[in-house]
Order: structure tokens, then sequence, then C-alpha cells
């Protein structure tokens, strides 16, 4: 493989596996704030109990976010030099913000949370968990800017055949943006929310401890929370397909491997066979009629440009062939292949929504079946839950490799009623002078530690599971003593 | 002063930031297996930067995001030329704030021998290697006309890249036990100040050492005052670290040592960001590889209204943890059992 296809592989997992951890960060430091809040409120022991047993798992997590944090931020400077030179003049404001207005926030105001338990009035130490889990959200507000601005480039001009910045507040206020957030955020609301419902369902159905009355709670915050989640992630998802058809039309195609341009459009539930076959004459498909038209525009009888149609537009638009620059090695001259890998976008986009469904189910499910102090007997109910913990990371995760993948073969994608030129194909984003040996110690070096973390993790998290709520009844330790030590 | 140079001192604090915080950080890790003789004199030593140290690592995250926003030139070069170091680098500081985070988690001698290593190399590694990353950059790479660096073993590995390594290890040992002896009481507080006695001498050296080949071979008029600090500020360390007197004093003396050592190397750079040992004329300069002016007039603003505000509750937060930490101060583990039961 060479130096472009190791980045990419690279890319994707450090990505990915970044992305296991922040969304976990973000919704359960919020949810263990509002717990925190109910226990300064209301004076409820329970409350106490239930922040000190998800801030202890939130904590677990939280280193992991952010070493895996610092690998992002590095490799863009490392793989994909040319994309850094390209886009500095946008792409690296966002980047520092994230550290001046978040994640300093986020990193002191731990700390403080962290060690702080009796050392600070108790309202301010409410306030830094707070500013704690507001700022995570911050942070992401600040990287998914850079991230749509991949997407839909705004808010610059061209000047010696690289963007320039000329207006911040379009970068920061891009529609993209601004329905990717949401999502985002909701995203990181719904693994929160099954994973609160998993785990008190499971030590619930133990029965083994005095904490029912805090299981319960968890147990109905998470599935209260779980359902607007998903309700809001279905809403704004349908924003952004509507903003995508519009932006990445090709993108619209490949999410539905739509060979031949529909009207009315129907969409594809699963399909049977090569999608990626250029006339889609072997596929099967169960479709619903009408929807793919009204997904991409709102009305019902619009219609839907396929992937053959549309590669002759982007030729039209955007050229036959790449530049004949030797940075682009054996493409240099090549025919450009428009469209995204189709089996990775079609299957992407059905197992996000598919397993963003499960979750939502699992969610009202058990909402339902622990209503008015009810329980279901039986093993399934507890192993139910705890496997439904799995299905938003997945949806997370194929969320994102959708739209990465969906937004190929250009890194910055052109916004089609943008700047003409401010645009680059991946293959010219990747660092020249780095050698193949290079990434490859690189690729393998970082997954084989993310490997050995992810099983420490993992191993932590259920240990900790497993020990239930701390007694938090018994007496304070003395004065002079530390509440909280490494 | 226009916009290029203005930021190239913003850069320039960003890393006097990182390494002023940091590298007592590194310090305390780096002296972990030396000073910490017992599982709780181990334990007053982490926990002497416990509440502090991720705040710290988020200046090295932001001087990042700041060279990309303001020099994304010089950001694609180094980035892309210093790979393998970049990488132990990042290796490092991955190993050791997970052990940190994780060391306590479990109750049991060998997990936390486990961290212990994690902790101690993931601090000795990025020490050694900023210095010999930063050596490297002062001394110049073999860039050529397109901005591109065709790297070979010598360019990194040479005896002043290993004397910049060597020198940020010492001071920031020095450094990490003096903040030790400033932050603890009891035992681990008198082996500190016996270890900063021992290193005295020796780091001493190798920052003069340091100091004077770069102020030699690279330096400006100018930057020869900021040496002549660095070297007065080491003197007085030492002299309050062998009459025992004043930690507060002496800390704040490693601290201007780091500090002016940083500008030193920034000073030697300017107004390159990475001179070319090919062609003067092919360096990447402030001039060549910065972005707009509009978008440093941005990061202006975020700059002068955020970073006085970092600085204040980072300094509260010192404040609110700043009794010392002693033995008798640490709680039992509170991690779980090696097996579940």
């Amino acid at each position: 493989m060479d130096v472009l296809g190791i980045a990419r592989w690279q890319f994707g997992i450090t990505t990915v596996y970044h992305f296991l951890m922040v969304p976990l960060t973000i919704g359960l430091s919020v949810l263990v704030a509002v717990m925190q809040t109910a226990w300064v409120r209301t004076g409820d022991r329970k409350y106490f109990a239930m922040t000190k047993f998800w801030g202890k798992l939130l904590l677990i997590n939280f280193a992991m976010g952010v070493v895996t944090g610092l690998v992002q931020e590095f490799q863009f400077g490392m793989n994909w030099s040319a994309y850094s030179r390209f886009v500095g003049d946008v792409f690296g404001a966002p980047l520092a913000m994230e550290g001046l207005l978040a994640f300093f926030v986020e990193s002191t105001f731990l700390g403080l949370w962290i060690f702080g338990w009796d050392r600070l009035p108790r309202r301010v130490h409410l306030g830094c968990v707070w500013a704690f889990s507001l700022a995570s959200i911050v942070s992401a507000y600040f990287i998914l800017a850079a991230n749509s601005w991949m997407q839909h480039p705004v808010g610059v001009e061209l000047v010696n055949g690289k963007p320039r910045l000329t207006s911040i507040g379009a970068v920061l206020t891009n529609p993209t943006l601004m329905a990717a957030l949401p999502h985002t955020v909701a995203g990181c609301f719904a693994v929160a929310a099954t994973f609160l419902v998993g785990i008190a369902v499971w030590q619930i159905a133990r029965r083994r401890d005095k904490h029912e009355a805090m299981w319960r709670a968890s147990l109905k915050l998470g599935a209260w929370v779980g359902v607007l989640a998903f309700a809001a992630l279905a809403y704004s998802g349908d924003t952004q397909g509507k903003l995508m058809f519009q932006q990445q039309p090709m993108k619209m195609a490949a999410a539905e491997a739509l060979c031949h341009t529909e009207q009315p459009a129907a969409f594809s539930v699963l399909a049977y066979g090569d999608v990626s076959t250029p006339n889609c004459e072997s596929v099967k498909s169960l479709d619903v009629p009408n929807v793919l038209s009204f997904l991409a525009t709102g009305s019902f009888a619009s219609k839907v440009e396929g992937v053959q149609d549309l590669i002759p537009q982007y030729q039209n638009k955007y050229g036959t062939n790449y530049p004949n620059d030797p940075a682009l090695g054996a493409l240099a001259g090549k025919p450009i292949d428009y469209v995204p890998d189709l089996p990775v976008t079609y299957w992407g986009f059905r197992l996000m929504i598919g397993f963003g469904t499960l979750a939502a189910l699992a969610a009202l499910g058990a909402l339902w079946l622990v209503r008015r102090g009810r329980f279901p007997r039986g093993r399934w109910f507890p192993r139910a839950a705890v496997l439904a913990i799995a299905t938003p990371y997945l949806a997370n995760a194929f969320g994102w490799i959708f739209t990465e993948m969906g937004r190929q073969p250009w890194v910055v994608a052109p916004n089609p009623t943008g700047v003409d030129g401010v645009w680059l194909y991946t293959a010219q984003a990747v660092s020249s002078g780095v050698t193949a040996g290079e990434a490859l110690t690189s690729v393998i070096a970082l997954t084989s530690v993310y490997a050995v973390l992810a099983v420490i993790e993992i191993v932590l998290m259920v240990r900790y599971v497993r020990a239930g709520a701390d007694d938090v009844s018994r007496d304070e330790p003395a004065d002079d003593v530390l509440t909280f030590a490494y | 002063m226009d916009l290029p140079t203005f930021w190239f001192s913003v850069v320039a604090l960003f890393w006097v930031g990182f390494l002023f915080l940091e590298g007592f950080d590194f310090g305390v890790g780096m002296l972990l297996p030396i000073l910490g003789r017992d599982e709780t004199g181990r334990r007053v030593l982490i926990n002497t930067i416990g509440p502090v140290w991720d705040g710290n690592e988020v200046w090295l995250i932001t001087a990042g995001g700041a060279m990309f926003a303001a020099y994304p030139g010089m950001y694609a070069t180094v980035f892309s030329s210093l790979y393998l170091p970049l990488l132990a680098i990042l290796f490092g500081m991955i190993v050791r704030a997970v052990s940190i985070e994780w060391r306590g988690k479990i109750d049991d001698p060998k997990w936390r021998r486990w961290a212990d290593f994690g902790i101690a190399a993931g601090s000795w590694l990025p020490a050694l290697l900023w210095g010999v990353a930063f050596a490297v950059l002062v001394r110049g790479l073999p860039v050529n006309a397109k901005h591109q660096v065709h790297l070979s073993v010598t360019d990194v590995l040479n005896a002043y890249t290993l004397l910049g390594g060597l020198a940020t290890c010492g001071l920031f040992l020095l450094y990490g036990a003096i903040f030790v002896a400033l932050k603890t009481s009891g035992p681990v507080h008198d082996d500190a100040l016996r270890a900063a006695t021992w290193l005295s001498l020796p780091v001493t050296a190798l920052v003069a050492g340091f100091g004077m080949w770069t102020q030699l071979a690279y330096g400006k008029t100018w930057t020869w005052l900021v040496l002549a600090v660095a070297v007065v500020a080491q003197l007085a360390a030492v002299a309050l670290v062998l009459s025992r007197a004043h930690e507060g004093w002496a800390f704040l003396c490693t601290a201007l040592v780091v500090t002016a050592v940083v500008v030193l190397l920034f000073g030697a750079l300017y107004p390159d960001l990475v001179p070319s040992t090919l062609n003067p004329q092919w360096s990447v300069t402030i001039n060549n590889a910065s972005s707009s002016p509009y978008t440093l007039t941005i990061m202006t603003w975020a700059t002068a209204i955020f970073a006085p505000l970092v600085m204040v509750y980072q300094g509260w937060t010192y404040w609110v943890f700043r009794q010392r930490i002693s033995a008798d101060r640490i709680p039992p583990s509170i991690g779980l059992a090696r097996r579940a039961p």
C-alpha cells in the first residue's frame, strides 16, 4: 500500500477510535452535572451516589479522549502536510480556538472537580462540573466547524491557488455546521443514555445492593434522555440529508447507491447484490417508493439524480483528469473517479440508521417496561439492555465513516455555490516527504497501543460497573486527608 | 511590530506556557522511580501534579493549534519531516496520561508497577525529545525550494541536538525536584531537596553548555541578554537549593531558566521558522509560511481575550490546591482489588 492508502487507514482508525471516547465524555459529563445539580438542590443522597458512580466511569473514559485527540491534531501535519498547507489559513483557526476557548476549560475544571470535592464550596464545585461539560460541547462545535468546512467550504476567496479566509463568521455559522452540531451532540447523548440504561438495568436485575432507588433514577434519566436524543437525531439527520442533497449531490446518490436518476425516487431499505456495479442490474433492493425524494427535498415527487448521471456533471464542472502533478504519484494525469466507495457509503448509511433505530427502540422499550415501578423477570432484559449499549456507538461510527467516505475523492469537497477552485483531492493532500515505512510504523504503533488501551479501558469499566455504587453514608475522611487522590 | 512577528512571539508564549508548566510535570514523572521509595511516597509525588497536569498539557494542544493557524507552512513542514520523533513523543504522552489516570484504579502492586513504568517512560521520552526537536529546528533542516524535507539521521541526531535533549532532560529533572520540594513535606520533601542538590551542578553545566552553543552558533546580539538571564537564574536557583533557603524562590528561578531557554531558542530561530541547511533562500520563515493578516487578526483577538482568562483560572487552580502534600494526607487506595470478589 502507498503512503496515501496508509495515511487514510490511519485517519479512519484513529478518528473512529477517538469518537468512541468523545461521545461518552460529552454526554455523560452533562448527565453527571445534572445528577450533581439534583443532589445540591434536594440534598437527596441518592443523587450524590449517582454523581459519584457515573463520575468514576466518566473519568476512566476521559483520559482516552484527551490522548487520542492529540493524535488527531498532530496527524494533520504529519501525514497530511499538503492538506495543512492548502487549508491552513482557514482550518487552523477553529483548532486553535478549540484549545483556547474549550479544551483549557475542560481540563482545568475537570481537575478542580475531581480533586475539589471538599476544597471548594458546594456550589462552586457544582459550577466546575458544568464548566467542564459545557466546554466539551463548545469543543465539539469548533471541531465540527473545521470538519464542516471540509464538507462545504465557505467564507473564503482563492488567492494564489489557496483558499484565504475572508469571513470567520461564515466559517463559524456554516449551514453544514449548524446541522452537524445538533446531530453529533444528540449522538453523544444517545451514547450516554443507553450507557445509563444498560448498566442501571443490569444492576437492578442483579438485586444485590440497597441502591435500587439510585439505579432506577439513573435508568429513568437515561431512558428519557435517550428518547429525546433520538428524536433530535432523526430531526437533525433529516435536515442534514436535505443540505447534503444541495451541497454534495454525489454523496446523496452514494448513500443510496442510486445508479440512475429517479423521479420520484424510492428509498432503498436493504439491497441484495453488489451495490458498486455501475448499472445496478444485479442488485435487488427492498424499496419504499417516494421516500428518498422526501428525504432529499421535502417533496414526495421530486427528482433525485443518480450516480451515473452525476458523473458527467462533475466531470464538466471539475475536470476529467487529475492535474499532472508529480506529487500525485501514480494518479497524476489519470482520470478522476468521482464515485465514492458505494458499498461503504450505502451500507454505512443503513447501519447508522439501523443501529440508531435499535438504540431508540431500546430506550423506548426500557421506559415502557419499567413504568410505575415494574421490572420484567428473566435474564433477557438485562442482557438486551447491556447489548444495547453498543448500538449508538456503532451508529456514530458508521455515521462518520459514511460522511467522510462519501466526500471522496475530495478531502475538501467543492461548494457548488462557492468560490471556484476551493477544493482539494484527497490524493493531493498527503505529505510528500513521508515514506511508506514511516507511515506504516505510525499506523501499526498507534493501532497496537489503541488496541491495548481499549482492552484495559473496557476491563476497568466492567470492573467498576460490577463493583457498583459506593456506600455514600459512611463517614467522610479526617479533615486534612485528601478526599480524592491518584 | 508586524503581525507575523507578533505571532512568532505568541507561538513562543504558548511554548513557554507549555514547558513552564509541563516541565515540572515531566520532572515529577521522571523522578517517580528515583524519589518514590515506597507506595505512599510515589502517591505523594503523583498527587503533587494530580489536579493540574491535564490542564498543563492543553498548552501543547493550543501551541500546536496556534502554529497551524498562524504558520500552516511551518506546521506542515515540521510535522511531516520530524515524523518519527513526534510519533515517539505522542506515544510517550499517551502512555503517561493513561498511566496517571488509571494507576489508582486497581489496588494491586503489579498493576501499579506497570503504571509507574508508564509514567516514568512517558515523561523521560518527551522530555528528551522536545529538547532534541527544538535543537533540530534551530540547527535547520534540509528544506528544498518547495519547502519539502528529505531528512537524514544526522539531521536529527548529532552532538548539538543530543546536547539539547540532555539539557531539557536535566532541566526538567531539576525543575521537577524543586517543584516536589515546594509541594510536599516529610521524607519525600527531603529526598527531593537532596536530589536537587545532586542535580545542581551537572544541570547547570548542561544548560550553560547548550545555551552557549546555541548563542554562539545561531544567536542574535539581543539573545546574549536572554542567555545571561538563564545563567543567572540557574545559578540563583542552585544557590537557593544548596543553602536550603526559600523553595518558592528556587522554583521561580528554575521556571525563569525554562522560560529563558525557550525564548533563547525562538530568538535564535527568528525570523526563520525552519532554517534551510541547503540554501538560506529556501528557509521557511514567518513571512512565507504565515497565514493571511485577516486570520492572524482574528487569532490575535481570540488570544488577547482568552489567554489571560486561561491564566487566571489555571492560576486559581494552583491556589485552590496550594497545600503541601505529605504521606499522612494520602487516603487509602480506593482502587478495586485485583480480582473480582
